[in-house]
Order: C-alpha cells, then structure tokens, then sequence
C-alpha cells in the first residue's frame, strides 16, 4: 500500500478501515541466500539495499526482539557530515545525501529535518582545528561554514557567550545537518524491505552458528536451525558477545552511552548544537522536548543503562553552555550499549570465516551512518568487494596500523 | 558503583579511571618469533564478555594505584578487588 495524501483523505473519509500493518510477520523457511542477524536500522536497510538496489532474493532479517527494540530508538537522532579524515568523511557525505532522499525513496515519512549543525569554538587551536576540518568537508563535497560569534548570537542568543573560562569565539556550521524520527527509520526500511520479499522474522535470536570446514552454512535460533548462503552479523552493541560464538575476538569493547529527553517546551532550539569545551549535544524534538547527551559512562558494561557521574557530567556541561536548560524539568534518560572500537571507527567487512560477514564497532555514532551503511553492507554482500565509500573499514586496519583515528586517541576505546 | 579498595576500603568509582580488560597486565615478550602477532592481539582485541569480566581501575584521585576489578558487565556487580601489583607478581611479571 502506497502511503500519499489522497489515501489519508480517503481513509478519513471511511473511518479508518483500510490501513493494513506496514510488514508481514513470517515464519522462517528451512534457508536463505542472505540472513541478516539483527533488524535495527543498519540491518533492515541494508536487506532494503540489498533487495531493491542489487536485487537480490531470499533474504531474512532475524531480530532477538521486536523491530528497532535497540539502538535505532535509543540514539539521539543526529545526522551530519563533519568529519575530518579521508576514510570517513566521503562515507558519511554519503550517507548524509542519502538522507536527503530517504523518505521518497522509502515512500515514509521519517521527518528528515535538516535544521543544521552547529560545532562551537572556544579557543584559537579549536578555531584552527574547525576551518581544517570544514576544508575537509568542502573537498568531500559537503557543505561547510565558519560562523562569527555575531552569526551565532542571532541564531542562539541564550547561549552562555561570555562564560570565564569557555567563551564562545565562533562555530563550525553545516547546515545539511540535522535530525531524522529515528524510530520512522527502522518502521520505513521495514516496510519497504518486506515490500520486496525479504522475510522480517522477530523474537528470534541467533544462538550459535553452524560452520563447517571454515564456511558458515546457517545459524542455529531459538526457532531452530535457519541454513544461509551468506550470514550478515549487524548487532552493533553485543557485536563481541554475538561473534564469540564463531570464537571470534574482536577490536572492540561495549559501553553505554546515555541520552536524556526534557519536558516538552515552546520551540527554542533552532539546530543541534555542540559544546566545544566540554562533551554536550543538544537538539530540540519535534514535540518540545530538548533531547541531550554527552560522554560514554566510561567502563565496559551490556546493561543499556548507565550510571549518576556520567548523568551529572552531561548537565554541567549543559548548564555551562545553556545556563536556562536548568528551569527545564528532566523527563526521560535511557542508555543504549555501543561497540567501542580501538580507533573510534567502524567495521564493514568480511570475517575469516567463509559466508560469515561483519558490521559494527558504530561507536556512538551509528545512526547517522545508517542509509551508507545498509547501502556498503548490501553491497559487501552482494559483490563481496567493499563499497567505494567503505573501504577504509577493515579488520586488518589495526594489523596494517592504518587506523581511522578521527580523534587522534590511540587504540584506547573508552577515550573516543 | 562502589570499589572497596583492598587498602583503603570502599571508594567511589569517580575516584578512578578505567583502562580496560586485565589482560592488558600480560604484555607479550617483544622478543618471540611472532611477536607482532601477539602484539596485535594484545593491544587490539577484547573478550568483552556479556558477564564477568576482569579490567583495570586505576585510582586517580586516591592512592594512584592499580586494581584488578572482577565486576559484572550485565548488573554492574563487583565481586572481588584486587592489588593489580599482586596479580601481576603472581604471573611473574613484576619484582
């Protein structure tokens, strides 16, 4: 079923009858060309990308839970572009122009806003910092702009501009940044994906794998043993416990990351705004609430909650920058468990192991990286050579010492 | 999360910084045959367990000792505290 406006006045019109679920929910066939472990946003689009943009058939998507029960309703809805090194930055420059035509290309509404971004500055090295930076995304066909603290005070004039120690100097803007109803995602990747024929098989979760003599032949589930030409693990977030059953150890370790929602207010946040002086994000949701969030709760830990420090570290920085965010009353805080990889970067790529492929190590970036992601996994899949934009994404950068360490951190992941 | 400091009894975990996995203590002999193998390992992958795991804290802001904490990665439970000196001494590693 088309989604459109004649079909909302027509529903109208007729009490709302013929709306029928946007996904069938299938039992799962004996095997499949493609298994696709994991049904958040990177795994639904990427069977999306699969199916309709390689054309391939027989593909399952296998979900512990239900559609999106993880980090795809758990982020903070950010997308951009602003990245400095060559191996990222023409990945996510795609994914951004992605974005920019999901939702007709999906035919759902996934309110993809592209209300701006806003990197503060607060010293002369981070000014020096940021117009590298913004060069590096104006050469990878991005959009980038210096703003003065003038520019900056029109657009956000409750900020704390002349605080002692972090005064605000100028901002990095990219204005194609944005956000995006994140939940829209997965729903509007489910919907097309089961359009095409791919098989959406939720409560579901993969137990172990079968391999034998070093090719992967299928997984073993808790609805039994489901056969794969090709098995895609994308569980970024449990990506080490999910691999373990292929003892494989992999470069990363899983943190939380925690992100916090205020009671809903009249609209004051034009864009998403970024602290420079400390780790703070700010955004304001299409219903009012201020959705905000900052460092990782710095310990490896699978429990999708965090603790009070890092709660505490993320309003002070907060209330540094955004001295009124203080009168606003916090209404919601949720953690959701990420992939921290050696250099902050992610994976997409084979594994040593034959028909078994790999995405994750999303760090607390993942969201964004969505549409690219599902487009080079689908592709990876397909081909089995990497996409264009996704070539830097490797195991063997570690071995190679051809780390993306966007941050310049070192193979330390609770420090990106 | 409280850590009871095998000396200095139960501290906050603000008082730390975290490093990682307690294999990081079994740094490999730089000069065996496949060393930069074993390098790789060493500083690049993780059991990362959903469970049990064995990590270092590092108490920063207190005595500026190493600890080897046993803590669940699914409850955040601490089961048991270490010197990070004494784990090491029992693996030979230091005098």
């Amino acid at each position: 079923m088309r989604y459109s406006g004649l079909r909302v006045i027509k529903e109208a019109l007729t009490g709302h009858r013929g709306w029928k679920p946007a996904w069938r929910n299938p039992e799962p066939q004996k095997d499949y060309d493609f298994v696709i472990i994991g049904a958040g946003g990177h795994g639904l689009a990427t069977a999306y990308y699969l199916a309709r943009h390689y054309g391939k058939k027989r593909i399952a998507v296998l979900e512990k839970g239900w559609i999106g029960g993880g980090n795809v309703g758990r982020n903070t809805t950010i997308v951009r572009s602003n990245y400095l090194l060559d191996g990222n930055e023409p990945f996510y420059e795609y994914s951004l122009k992605l974005w920019e035509g999901l939702e007709q290309e999906l035919n759902y509404n996934a309110m993809v806003s592209q209300r701006g971004i806003l990197n503060l500055i607060h010293n002369d090295a981070q000014r020096d910092a940021f117009i590298r930076r913004g060069n590096a995304m104006i050469l990878n066909g991005a959009d980038a702009e210096m703003l003065s603290v003038d520019q900056i005070r029109r657009e956000y004039p409750f900020l704390n501009f002349d605080n002692a120690r972090f005064p605000i100097t100028g901002g990095l803007a990219q204005r194609r940044g944005g956000t995006v109803r994140h939940d829209a995602v997965a729903w509007g990747y489910a919907r097309a994906a089961d359009s095409l024929g791919v098989d959406i098989i939720q409560n579901c979760e993969v137990t172990g794998f079968r391999i034998e003599n070093g090719t992967c032949k299928g997984v073993e589930t808790a609805r039994g043993f489901i056969g794969a030409g090709k098995v895609a693990s994308c569980v970024a977030g449990s990506s080490s416990h999910l691999m373990a059953k292929a003892n494989m150890r992999l470069p990363i370790e899983s943190t939380v990351l925690q992100a916090f929602v205020s009671e809903g207010l009249k609209p004051v946040m034009p864009g998403v705004l970024t602290f420079g002086a400390g780790h703070f994000y700010c955004s304001q949701s299409d219903k009012g609430g201020l959705v905000f969030g900052g460092d990782p709760d710095r310990y490896n830990t699978y429990a999708q909650r965090g603790n009070l420090p890092a709660i505490e570290d993320v309003c002070e920085s907060g209330m540094a920058l955004v001295p009124a965010i203080g009168r606003a009353r916090l209404l919601r805080i949720w953690g959701g468990n990420v992939d921290m990889s050696m250099d902050g970067s992610p994976i997409i790529d084979r594994t040593d192991i034959g028909g078994l492929y790999f995405n994750g190590g999303w760090c607390y970036g993942g969201f964004k990286a969505t549409p690219a992601s599902g487009m080079c996994y689908a592709h990876l899949l397909a081909t089995d050579t990497p996409h264009e934009v996704a070539q830097a994404y490797r195991f063997d950068r570690f071995r190679r010492g051809n780390m993306i360490d966007e941050k310049g951190m070192g193979p330390q992941p609770n420090a990106h | 999360m409280i850590i009871h400091h095998p000396l200095l009894g139960p501290r906050d975990a603000q008082e730390f910084t975290f490093l990682g996995a307690a294999t990081l203590i079994e740094r490999p002999d730089w000069q065996a045959e496949d060393a930069q193998e074993q390098f790789h390992d060493y500083l690049h992958l993780r059991d990362n367990p959903a469970g049990e795991h064995r990590e270092l804290w590092f108490h920063e802001t207190g005595d500026r000792s190493w600890l080897v904490v046993t803590r669940n990665t699914l409850t955040h439970e601490i089961t048991n505290v270490e010197m990070a000196r004494d784990v090491a001494r029992q693996k030979g590693r230091s005098k």
